[in-house]
């Protein structure tokens, strides 16, 4: 039958009830009714729940006296908020961490870290795998090559070399030039903005655009940087969201560098604070609490992003 | 088809895209102009009106009481003369090596940094700190294990030192019939053995928490003083330059052997909580465990709580010295300003301050008597005679580090069924052919 001049209404509804009828054989076919399905969802529930434990026990715990944290622990009274519940442990971490300042420099690096990089990272990967120009193959090997160097092995001297870079201060409202980045936020943004991982996976997707836009852009007088702009970025949405979600993360719990390079409280990370809890006697309510209020950001993050999350990632054939 | 989507999204993104350049070139450029306040060169900036800024690195971030003192003594010390201004930078403790390496390898270390009393040997011979030369009245003031050497020159002094003790309930140990040790008549290996195995028979089914689940520094600070009150030691202390015959002689592997069968016999484990928790809820009735624990003990406990010395296991009972220390950076620019600070910050009302705040042991005798804790009387004072008593440093040698993580990493295998001389014999040629290689750490 031919639908050129059917309404868009009847094509929707003949395509419904076509995936119902399938669906009806698959499940004949299989002998398998609604008790199966349910069933399915038995170890669905069950990974579900697996995955959640760890979240579930920090959120419980964090309302827990010390004491009762470690004797819960071998019950399941560990998952649930039962006993003396209060919001101490909350109250003792405001205390003893300056909370809010930690998440302010963490939201800010982390989201200058994942803005810029996307930028200057997709700007990489458009120039190795769209421009012609000698030498790209090789300088695509060497970023690649970098990605074997851990970064434990170069945080000393890239600790030296930060603390030799020029810098812009401002004293009494002039500008003046200065050497050394350490104590400052860009010493934990600039050395993560270029990410080798970050320019691959760029590098990768550009080369599956089909260069005859590029062609045709160029016949009609686009500039490189045109062509970049208005075809190549609005086409691999899926691209920059696993850049984003994989750049995100190690950005926000960045713990190593900020220790070594920043020595002002005021400038630190919401990771190094968590060592603030581990005293003689860890302070483990505390612990929980703080990591609780720490991931609440990450998980909002997801929740609202997951479908996006999901999406890119399966497409770029990307695991996090 | 596919050139219309393009089009589309050129229309959408146009305003995100340009937007989130702007957004991000102009963050760069304003946070290029941030920072660089604290950072000084040498440590010894200057300050406002014709001071010179002393900066100071603490261990002591997220610990409220500890900060406090700080606090207390930079205002006094800043606030009585116009010469010098202490700034403190705080970091936490699990954190805070690592950023003292990092800041020598910058070489933006401050003029006074505090440090914990076994690394001090390490970070004079690698060139972090210089002599301490401070009136030496204070040093001579201070219990012995409070005063960081290497060399005979002494590069570090701290307010107070911790101690290790056995806690115990009297009521227990007087219904199972066991003998209540004293400094002079400590347990004999056998009676502590006794003691261990008839607590179990008692219904205890592990009655000694060792605190075997810690990790890091505390198997040397807590187990070499058994070792060494075995009769053997983590190097050979009259040339610091092996551990052959210390660490794999006959009284160490003796010593080892019965260690092992602590955990093979089920008196103790390694699976509890860092802490205190199991001793003051009565699960375990005999816990070997410092003084920072006391106060919660004897909230659980009340005038049932015992503090006795470790048992003798041969060569008298032993414990642990040298807790955090202050010294000055070799490179700090105002080190006449950074000695002034520190010989005004012993005063004996501080050094209370701290015991008091801390629960730790106060380093000076006036200091003890101004205590709440630690005064004759008080408490806690049974530690302050521990420490006098039974204190010993660990070996003073820039090595000290590397012997550490060795004898953890051999103490925990021999814990969990590793043969035990051929543990230590292995243990015992990674210290040395540490040693050698960096060429015996200037001895």
């Amino acid at each position: 039958m031919s639908t050129d001049n059917a309404p868009a209404d009847t094509l929707t509804r003949k395509a419904t009830a076509d995936r119902t009828a399938a669906r009806n054989r698959a499940r004949a076919a299989s002998g398998r009714g609604p008790g199966w399905r349910a069933l399915g969802y038995v170890p669905m529930v069950v990974l579900a729940l697996f995955f959640l434990f760890p979240l579930v026990f920090m959120l419980v715990s964090s309302l827990k006296p010390d004491a009762q944290i470690l004797s819960d622990i071998d019950s399941p009274q560990a998952f649930l908020p039962v006993g003396d519940i209060s919001l101490a442990n909350y109250a003792g971490v405001f205390d003893r961490v300056p909370v809010a300042r930690f998440l302010i420099n963490s939201v800010l690096v982390t989201v200058l870290i994942v803005g810029l990089g996307l930028v200057v990272n997709s700007m990489a990967g458009f120039a190795l795998s769209r421009l012609e120009w000698s030498g790209r193959k090789l300088v695509l090997t060497v970023v690649i090559a970098t990605l074997i160097v851990p970064f434990e092995t170069i945080a000393i001297p890239l600790v030296y070399w930060v603390s030799k870079l020029p810098t812009i201060v401002f004293e009494n409202g002039l500008p003046m030039y200065d050497f050394g980045w350490l104590n400052s936020y860009h010493v934990q943004i600039f050395p993560f903005i270029a990410n080798a991982f970050s320019i691959f996976l760029f590098t990768q997707y550009f080369s599956t655009i089909p260069p005859s836009l590029d062609e045709a852009a160029r016949i009609d007088g686009a500039s490189w940087f045109t062509i970049y702009r208005r075809i190549i970025v609005p086409l691999s949405g899926p691209a920059f969201a696993t850049v984003a979600i994989l750049t995100f993360l190690p950005a926000w719990n960045q713990y190593l560098w900020p220790l070594m390079v920043v020595q002002q409280e005021e400038l630190r990370p919401v990771m190094v604070g968590v060592q603030y809890f581990f005293q003689i006697n860890p302070a483990w309510g505390e612990v929980m609490a703080y990591t609780s209020i720490i991931t609440l950001p990450v998980l909002v993050m997801f929740l609202a992003f997951q479908r996006a999350f999901v999406s890119s990632i399966a497409s770029s054939g990307v695991k996090g | 088809m596919p050139v219309e989507a393009p089009t589309k999204g050129i229309t959408m993104r146009r305003s995100s895209f340009t937007g989130m350049l702007a957004i991000t070139a102009a963050s760069a450029t304003v946070l290029a102009g941030c920072g660089q306040a604290g950072q000084s060169d040498g440590g010894g900036g200057g300050g406002d009106g014709g001071t010179t800024e002393l900066t100071m690195w603490t261990h002591s971030a997220g610990n409220p009481a500890e900060l406090e003192t700080y606090n207390r003594i930079i205002d006094d010390f800043n606030g009585s003369q116009d010469e010098y201004e202490v700034v403190m930078e705080s970091f936490p403790q699990g954190a805070y090596n690592d950023a003292i390496v990092a800041g020598a390898a910058a070489g933006d270390l401050p003029c006074l940094l505090d440090m914990d009393g076994p690394i001090v040997p390490n970070w004079a011979w690698a060139g972090y700190i210089q002599p301490l030369d401070i009136d030496p009245a204070i040093t001579d003031s201070l219990l012995p294990t409070a005063v960081g050497r290497y060399q005979d020159e002494i590069y570090s002094a701290g307010y107070w030192d911790a101690a290790l003790s056995v806690f115990a309930r009297q009521s227990v140990l007087d219904a199972n019939g066991i003998r209540i040790p004293t400094v002079d008549e400590p347990w004999t290996l056998e009676e502590f053995d006794a003691a261990l195995v008839t607590l179990q028979g008692a219904g205890y089914a592990t009655p000694l928490d060792i605190g075997a689940e810690d990790t890091g520094e505390w198997w040397s600070y807590a187990y070499s003083p058994m070792l060494q009150s075995a009769g053997g030691d983590l190097i050979d202390r009259d040339s610091m330059l092996t551990a052959d015959g210390a660490l794999n002689g006959p009284e160490a592997v003796e010593f080892f052997e019965w260690f092992q069968g602590l955990f093979d016999r089920g008196l103790t484990s390694n699976a509890g909580t860092v802490g205190n928790e199991e001793f003051n809820n009565d699960e375990v009735a005999l816990s070997y465990t410092g003084v920072w624990n006391a106060m919660d003990s004897l909230d659980a406990v009340g005038d049932d709580l015992l503090i006795l010395p470790p048992p003798d296991l041969g060569e008298g009972p032993k414990i642990g010295g040298a807790s955090w220390q202050w010294g000055i950076a070799a490179d700090c620019d105002a080190a006449d300003g950074a000695r002034e600070y520190l010989e005004f910050s012993f005063k004996p009302e501080y050094i209370a301050a701290f015991a008091d705040g801390q629960v730790v042991i106060p380093a000076t005798a006036e200091a003890e008597e101004l205590s709440e804790m630690f005064g004759e009387g008080d408490p806690l004072q049974p530690f302050v005679e521990l420490s006098q008593r039974f204190a010993l440093q660990r070996p003073p040698t820039p090595a000290y580090p590397i012997i550490s993580s060795v004898f953890e990493r051999a103490g925990k295998d021999i814990m969990n069924g590793a043969d035990v001389g051929s543990t230590l014999d292995q243990a015992v040629q990674e210290i040395d052919t540490n040693i050698e290689s960096n060429d015996g750490y200037g001895f």
